[in-house]
């Protein structure tokens, strides 16, 4: 078994500020228990509350390589555990020509002609490592199968070699936006972490440290501001990455202080949709066109 | 702890949570890890391992508090510092007034405990007693509050954007007030009663599963629900679709691929097939008795309508209209409200005659029905005893390729009284029992 990578809840928000991830209690509560308990963590939340930041800011904190696999219809096996390298594997039995099959069989099916793909390479890396899962809900429903047996047993099973263990456990962090429901099976293995929206609080302290030079009074008027609009039912919500793009634009422009008409000219920096504008502006009493 | 923890699995499962054997196993191990009297990262520890939803999460964090308490004392010495201390309601007012303005969500939570204490309890005999929510919000009337709050925002001369910023924070706050003033009342009737006797009425039921046809259900919630399911619903059927059948080999791009492998094909690729995309007709019954279901249903085949080549939607009462144009902007809300104010549905009295509106349908629009079209009706099947006409809706149900009729009452209920359930179900491919999104989701999932 591993040495766990934190000694506590406290250490796990003090490192991960350092790595520039502002957690809170619950956040790293559960990545205090993915560590101890070895288990995949499952990170769940709307577009851009920093669900990828999230493992970023772990393998920054315990000084290990992020092995990234990108989810997308159509990774299958191939592209997610390891390949074979059917190139490498004509040349040899072209150039052995004379040796027996059975040799040539055993030959080519061992490990200088296998493919390394993210997940088997977090596997067999010596070296502790972070595998992040990324858009899991992208994968195609036969393909997060493959990822089953690597999530419990830590292992990957190829038919040609025998089972590969994992030297070292990764930390595997899963991010999903719900596109679809993940399978039973797949949740049963994670720990569950939901991030959402943060707390005017936290979003401020997002702010303050993200966008360096903001004056503190205009942070706060912008993460109310975003609050507000949150409460809104909109087709997409501003997110937190948005919060930040528009505070910097404000910043850039030399605002001091929001009134109406800055926030009508900068509200297309939050809202990407002419239909939540419009709602947006009328929630919040501008006056049309002024923009 | 065990014996709690075990009873909190048993409370989620009954409240419909699926909570594997194993992650209770984790659950265990993950207190271990934990200091089990802080009680905050306690709850993220258990939420972290039962739950895998967040739609499961507010029924989770009820059922919690009843099992796990909310960290305070017995009931009973509140209840004394409460008559001793003898807060007066306009104290209690002033504080939470206070403590509104200012954001305190500390103080709220610990004005609501105060509250429940002191307004909250019904007097009863002996043992018998009980707390009650309504009560407190009775007594506090958060409505006037945020009357006065906002006519205090309104007096000074901030500027009508802030004065807005205001008011939802306001709102929110109250909200969170309310919550926690519920939060505490059920704490307390959990101690005298234990927590079972509050579980099973406390968790309310998933957006999903509510009912279309109750008054009860929370709008709010069902609309909610319905963008995110679409979506999910959306990226279901697509990939369905996609894999559902294979065309045929497609020799260019198989010794393309083989090129990598020295012209020995490995891998073979097949064309994809166009899928079958339905021209979808929706008649909908939006007369009272059923309107509510009639919105969602439409709501939901909108959001949807990637999905299909063509969608096109009716309204009717005693009256029939096409209501396809208030949909083409993206936000279905607005688009019901206008179709309700501006359609023309009504032409009589009110009262829904599916006979008549089906003739007219098959006048009107009985051409445009093809062998492409898959048709649906929504709506209760009452005639209110006028005629029928299943001929006529037979001659549609001929031409189109499918004809559904989604029925949201009780099949219990179908045929009593003025319902023409079987009669209209027998000329029809299906008429599906619909009460709540959960089966309309799986209707469009299995039929479209």
């Amino acid at each position: 078994m591993d040495q766990p990578r934190f000694t506590g809840v406290d250490e796990v928000i003090g490192r991960l500020e350092t790595a520039g991830y502002l957690a809170d209690d619950s956040i790293a509560t559960v990545v205090h228990l993915a560590d101890r308990l070895a288990k995949p963590l499952l990170v769940e939340g709307p577009a851009g509350v920093g669900k990828t930041e999230l493992a970023k800011a772990v393998a920054h904190a315990i000084g290990s390589p992020i092995v990234r696999l990108q989810c997308y219809e159509g990774v299958d096996e191939s592209k997610a555990l390891y390949e074979w390298n059917y190139k490498k594997q004509l040349l040899r039995i072209q150039a052995g020509q004379d040796s027996s099959w059975d040799e040539l069989s055993e030959d080519i099916f061992s490990e200088p002609f296998l493919l390394e793909r993210p997940v088997l390479k977090a596997i067999r890396s010596t070296e502790p490592v972070v595998l992040l899962i990324d858009e899991v809900d992208k994968l195609d429903f036969e393909a997060e199968a493959l990822l089953l047996e690597v999530l419990s047993d830590w292992q990957i099973t190829i038919p040609e070699m025998g089972t590969l263990a994992a030297t070292r456990l990764p930390f595997v962090v899963l991010t999903s936006n719900n596109e679809r429901e993940l399978s039973e099976a797949l949740k049963r293995r994670c720990l569950y972490l939901y991030l959402d929206y943060p707390t005017v609080e936290r979003e401020k302290e997002i702010v303050l440290r993200k966008v360096p030079n903001i004056h503190a009074t205009l942070a706060e008027q912008v993460v109310r501001l975003v609050a507000s609009i949150r409460e809104l039912e909109l087709k997409k919500a501003p997110s937190i990455a948005e919060t930040l793009d528009w505070a910097q634009t404000l910043l850039h422009l030399d605002i001091q202080a929001l009134d109406d008409t800055t926030v009508d000219r900068t509200l297309p920096v939050l809202l990407k949709f002419q239909s939540d504008l419009e709602k947006a502006r009328t929630h919040l009493k501008l006056t049309p066109g002024a923009g | 702890m065990l014996a709690r923890l075990l009873e909190l699995t048993h409370a989620l499962r009954d409240a419909g949570i699926p909570v594997a054997i194993s992650e209770s196993i984790d659950a265990l191990d993950a207190v271990r890890h934990i200091d089990p009297t802080n009680r905050e990262p306690f709850r993220s520890a258990l939420a972290a391992t039962m739950i895998k939803d967040q739609a499961q999460r507010p029924a989770f964090d009820t059922l919690f508090d009843l099992y796990f308490g909310t960290g305070r004392g017995p009931a009973g010495d509140e209840d004394r510092d409460a008559a001793e201390g003898g807060t007066t309601r306009d104290e209690l007012l002033g504080e939470l007034l206070a403590a509104l303005r200012a954001g305190d969500d500390a103080a709220l939570r610990d004005i609501a405990r105060r509250a429940v204490g002191r307004f909250g309890r019904l007097e009863g005999t002996g043992s018998r007693e009980w707390y009650s929510n309504y009560e407190v919000l009775r007594t506090l009337d958060p409505n006037t509050l945020l009357e006065r709050l906002q006519a205090e925002i309104d007096e000074t001369d901030l500027s009508p954007l802030e004065v807005q910023v205001l008011r939802d924070e306001f709102e929110r706050r109250m909200r969170a007030f309310r919550a926690a003033v519920l939060a505490d009342t059920r704490r307390r009737v959990a101690e005298y009663r234990g927590p079972e006797a509050v579980a099973s009425y406390a968790v309310r039921p998933l957006p999903e599963d509510l009912n279309f046809l109750s008054a009860t259900a929370d709008m709010a919630d069902l609309r909610r629900a319905i963008r995110p399911l679409a979506r999910k619903l959306a990226t279901r059927i697509a990939l369905k679709r996609r894999h559902a059948r294979r065309g045929q080999l497609d020799i260019r791009r198989t010794i393309r691929h083989s090129l990598s492998t020295g012209g020995v094909p490995f891998d073979t690729s097949f064309k994809h097939r166009a899928p079958h995309r339905p021209e979808l007709f929706i008649l909908c019954d939006v007369s009272s008795s059923v309107a509510r279901f009639a919105r969602f249903a439409l709501m939901l085949t909108h959001a949807l309508s990637a999905q299909f080549s063509r969608v096109r939607s009716f309204a009717f009462v005693d009256a029939i209209d096409e209501v396809t144009r208030f949909f083409e902007h993206e936000d279905f809300v607005a688009a019901v409200d206008r179709m309700n104010e501006e359609a023309s549905v009504v032409w009589d009295d009110g009262h829904s005659d599916y006979g008549s509106i089906i003739e007219r349908f098959l006048e009107l629009y009985g051409r445009d029905v093809g062998p492409k079209a898959t048709l649906l009706i929504l709506g209760d099947a009452r005639t209110n005893y006028r005629a029928r006409r299943a001929e006529a809706l037979k001659e549609l149900a001929d031409r189109a390729h499918h004809t559904y009729w989604l029925n949201p009452e009780p099949i219990s209920d179908w045929d009593t009284g003025d319902s023409a359930a079987s009669e209209y179900a027998a000329v029809v491919d299906q008429m599906i029992e619909v009460r709540n999104l959960r089966q309309l989701e799986d209707f469009i999932e299995r039929r479209l």
